[in-house]
C-alpha cells in the first residue's frame, strides 16, 4: 500500500473528496518552491503533484510551460527535484507526492536508477504525460514493480473500447482530463464531466480525480462533487508567476481545497 | 529461409519501432487519433485509387518525375567520381516537401478532416502545405517559430498569399521544435476536425513510416533513371539531413542493395564540439524521447533538449527521424557532418559550375560530395539529392558572405 492508497482510504473513511494541487519544482527557485510545497498540506492539499521541469512540455499551456522555463533558468535539475522531495519528507511522511512530467529526463537518467532514487526520496507515484499504455514496458511496469503507483490520464478521446487498456496497468488513481486541450485552457464544466467520470467508474474501483481547466473554488467544489476529487495546477502556478508571497499563494490554495472539501 | 528476414525495408514493427527507435510517445488525448491515422493509412496504402490520385498529382501538379542530372562541369572540377544530382528542387514550391504533403492531404480528405495544421522551420514545408490546402480549399494553419518568421519573411508572405494563417510561436525559444510543440497543442485541442501534416520523418508512429513512403518516390525514380543513364545502380548516394525526409526518401529504395553506400549529411554549424553550436543529432547527440518518438537528440546531461545551430533553417532541429537513428546504429548508413563554412563553399561552387542555385540544405550534401569525389575513381557514381532550390536563401548567403543586397 502506497501513501496514495492510504490517503484515499482515509478520505473515504471521512467521507471527503480529495484535493490535489500541482506545483512546478524549482519555480521560481528551490527555496521558494520548497516553502510552498511544505505549506500545501496545512492549506488542505491531500496529494501533491510535483512538476518536473522539461524544455518541451507538449501537453501544457503557457502557464506551466513558463513555470518550467523559470525553473530551468534557475538551473533546476532532476537531482534537485528529488532533493526537494527528501527535504519535504523530513517533516511529512504522510502526504503523497506524485511526480508529473515528461519521459526524457527520466529516460536520460536511466529507468532503474531513476526508480530507486525516486522511491528512496519518498515519491509515491508518477504521471508521465507522454507514456500511453502502448509504451507500458518503458516505465509503467518497472515503476509498479518498484512499488510506485503509475497514474494514467484518461481523456475525452478515450472511448469505451480503449478505456480498459488505459485502466489496465493504472494504479493509485485515474486522472481524468476534463477537456481536449492543454493545461489551463478551457474551463471544465461539471455537467460535461459527470457522465465521463461515471463511465470510468463503471470500469474501475480506483478513485477518479478530475483535472485540467479548474481555476476557482466554485469549480473545485462542483467538479469534486461529481468525482473523487479534483486537481488544480495552472491557477496556482499563475499566482506564483505574479510574484506573490508563498503565504498569499497558500491562502488561495486553501480556498480551492475548502471548495473541494465542501463537495 | 524467408528472404525478408534479412531486409532493411521491413520496418517499423507493430509498435512503430525501428529497432529501439520510433514508437508512440504521445499523450492519451492524441493516442486514439494516431491509431486512427495508422488504420486509415494502412488502408490507403493498399488502395490503388489512392496511389492513382498521388501519381496523377505528382505528375501534373508537382512536375514529377524530377530529372536525374549529370553534373558534368562539377565532376570535371572535382576530378574523380561521376556526380549526379536528383533534381527535386525543380518541384512545384521548390523542394521535396510537397511529395509528402500531397500524400497527407489526400489522406486527410479521405478521413473527412477540414482543417490542416503544420509546423515549419525555414518555411518550405509550410509553403508546400499552404499550397496543397489552397488547391483543395482546406483551412490551413502553420506554426512557425517567431525567430524563423523574422528571418524567412518571403516564405511567410508566400504562405499568407496562399491563404494560410501563419502563427508565430513565442513559447520556448521560438524555433522549429517549439513550433512542433505548438502544433501538437493545437491538435490536442482540436481533435475532431484537424489533421496534423508533419513535414519530416519524425513524430509518433505512423508518421516516420508514412512520410518516408511518400518521399520514397525520390529513390524509386532515381533507381530507374540511373538504370537508363548508366545501366546500373549508383555506388554512393548522399543527402542532407535535418529531420531527414529527403534523405529517407532517397535512401529507402536502396537499403537492400549492399553495393550502394549510403551517406547522410548533418548540419555541423560552427563545428561539432561541446558547445553544441550544430544540429548533428547523430554525431553529437544521444538517444532520447521527444515529439512522440525515441531517436538521437541534442540534449544536456539532465535530458533537457538543446537548440541546434545551423546557417540553414531547414536543418535546425535537435532531433532526427528514428529510422535514421536505427540505420546509424546498425551501420547500414553512414552519417557525417558539414560545417556552415563548407556548405557555403559548396553553394557557390554549384552556382558557378552548374548554373544551379541550391538551397543551403542540399549544399551540405554537396559539400560532402566535394570532399569524397576527388579521391574516388572515374567510374564511381555518386548521386546526391538536390532537395531544394536556393532562392529562399540568397539573403542569408549574402549576409554570410558580407555582401549587402537589401
Amino acid at each position: 500500500m502506497t501513501r496514495i492508497d492510504a490517503k484515499f482510504a482515509k478520505l473515504r473513511a471521512e467521507g471527503k473528496k480529495a484535493f490535489v494541487s500541482y506545483v512546478m519544482a524549482g519555480d521560481p527557485d528551490v527555496p521558494t518552491s520548497l516553502d510552498l510545497v511544505k505549506g500545501l498540506p496545512a492549506a488542505g492539499v491531500d496529494i501533491i503533484e510535483l512538476g518536473l521541469p522539461f524544455t518541451d512540455p507538449m501537453a501544457d499551456g503557457p502557464t506551466i510551460q513558463e513555470a518550467g522555463q523559470r525553473a530551468l533558468a534557475g538551473h533546476m535539475t532532476l537531482d534537485k527535484t528529488l532533493q526537494m522531495v527528501r527535504d519535504f519528507r523530513a517533516d511529512d511522511d504522510e502526504t503523497p507526492i506524485v511526480m508529473m512530467g515528461y519521459y526524457n529526463p527520466i529516460y536520460s537518467r536511466g529507468v532503474d536508477r531513476f526508480l530507486s532514487q525516486a522511491k528512496e526520496a519518498g515519491i509515491d507515484g508518477l504521471i508521465i504525460v507522454d507514456l500511453p499504455p502502448e509504451e507500458d514496458d518503458e516505465l509503467c511496469i518497472p515503476a509498479q514493480k518498484a512499488g510506485l503507483n503509475f497514474i494514467r490520464l484518461a481523456t475525452p478521446t478515450t472511448d469505451d473500447k480503449r478505456l480498459p487498456k488505459v485502466l489496465e496497468n493504472t494504479s493509485g488513481f485515474v486522472y481524468y482530463v476534463s477537456i481536449t486541450g492543454i493545461t489551463g485552457a478551457a474551463e471544465a464544466q461539471a455537467e460535461d464531466v459527470a457522465p465521463e467520470v461515471a463511465r470510468i467508474k463503471s470500469q474501475t474501483d480506483l478513485p477518479v480525480i478530475v483535472g485540467f481547466g479548474i481555476k476557482t473554488p466554485a469549480a473545485s467544489e462542483s467538479i469534486a462533487a461529481i468525482a473523487d476529487g479534483c486537481v488544480v495546477g495552472s491557477a496556482i502556478v499563475s499566482e506564483m508567476a505574479k510574484g506573490k508571497a508563498v503565504s498569499e499563494v497558500l491562502d488561495f490554495v486553501k480556498t480551492l481545497a475548502d471548495g473541494a472539501h465542501r463537495a | 529461409m524467408n528472404e525478408l528476414v534479412n531486409s532493411f525495408m521491413t520496418g517499423p514493427d507493430e509498435k512503430g519501432r525501428f529497432g529501439d527507435f520510433g514508437g508512440r510517445f504521445v499523450s492519451e488525448t492524441l493516442m486514439p487519433l494516431i491509431l486512427e491515422l495508422e488504420a486509415q493509412y494502412e488502408h490507403a496504402k493498399t488502395d490503388q485509387s489512392f496511389w492513382d490520385e498521388m501519381h496523377f498529382l505528382w505528375k501534373h501538379y508537382v512536375g514529377r518525375p524530377s530529372p536525374l542530372y549529370f553534373a558534368e562541369r562539377l565532376t570535371e572540377r572535382l576530378g574523380g567520381a561521376k556526380v549526379y544530382m536528383k533534381r527535386d528542387e525543380l518541384n512545384h514550391t521548390g523542394a521535396h516537401k510537397i511529395n509528402n504533403v500531397l500524400g497527407q492531404i489526400i489522406l486527410a480528405r479521405r478521413m473527412g478532416k477540414t482543417r490542416i495544421i503544420a509546423e515549419t522551420g525555414a518555411g518550405q514545408h509550410g509553403v508546400a502545405t499552404a499550397t496543397v490546402c489552397a488547391k483543395f480549399g482546406l483551412k490551413c494553419v502553420v506554426y512557425m517559430g517567431a525567430h524563423d518568421v523574422e528571418r524567412q519573411q518571403p516564405n511567410v508572405f508566400r504562405m499568407k498569399l496562399l491563404g494560410a494563417e501563419v502563427v508565430p510561436v513565442t513559447s520556448g525559444r521560438g524555433t522549429l521544435k517549439d513550433a512542433m510543440n505548438d502544433a501538437l497543442r493545437d491538435w490536442v485541442t482540436n481533435v475532431r476536425d484537424t489533421f496534423y501534416c508533419i513535414g519530416t520523418v519524425a513524430g509518433p508512429h505512423p508518421y516516420p513510416a508514412m512520410v518516408r513512403d511518400f518521399q520514397s518516390i525520390i529513390g524509386k525514380e532515381t533507381r530507374e533513371q540511373m538504370h537508363e543513364a548508366e545501366g546500373r545502380l549508383p555506388d554512393t548516394i548522399i543527402a542532407a539531413i535535418g529531420g531527414g525526409s529527403n534523405a529517407m526518401g532517397l535512401f529507402y529504395p536502396f537499403l537492400d542493395d549492399p553495393s550502394v553506400n549510403i551517406i547522410g549529411v548533418e548540419a555541423g554549424g560552427k563545428g561539432v564540439n561541446e558547445k553544441m553550436e550544430h544540429c548533428a543529432s547523430l554525431t553529437g547527440g544521444r538517444p532520447g524521447v521527444l515529439h512522440g518518438n525515441r531517436t538521437y537528440l541534442l540534449q544536456d546531461e539532465d535530458g533537457q533538449i538543446l537548440e541546434g545551430f545551423s546557417i540553414s533553417a531547414g536543418l535546425d532541429y535537435p532531433g532526427i527521424g528514428p529510422e535514421h537513428s536505427w540505420l546509424h546504429d546498425i551501420g547500414r548508413a553512414k552519417y557525417v557532418s558539414i560545417t556552415d563554412v563548407e556548405a557555403l563553399e559548396a553553394f557557390q561552387l554549384c552556382c558557378e559550375s552548374e548554373g544551379i542555385i541550391p538551397a543551403l540544405e542540399p549544399s551540405h550534401a554537396l559539400a560532402h560530395v566535394m570532399k569524397i569525389a576527388p579521391d574516388l575513381p572515374a567510374d564511381h557514381i555518386i548521386c546526391m539529392n538536390m532537395c531544394g532550390r536556393g532562392d529562399k536563401d540568397i539573403f542569408t548567403v549574402a549576409k554570410a558572405l558580407g555582401r549587402d543586397i537589401a
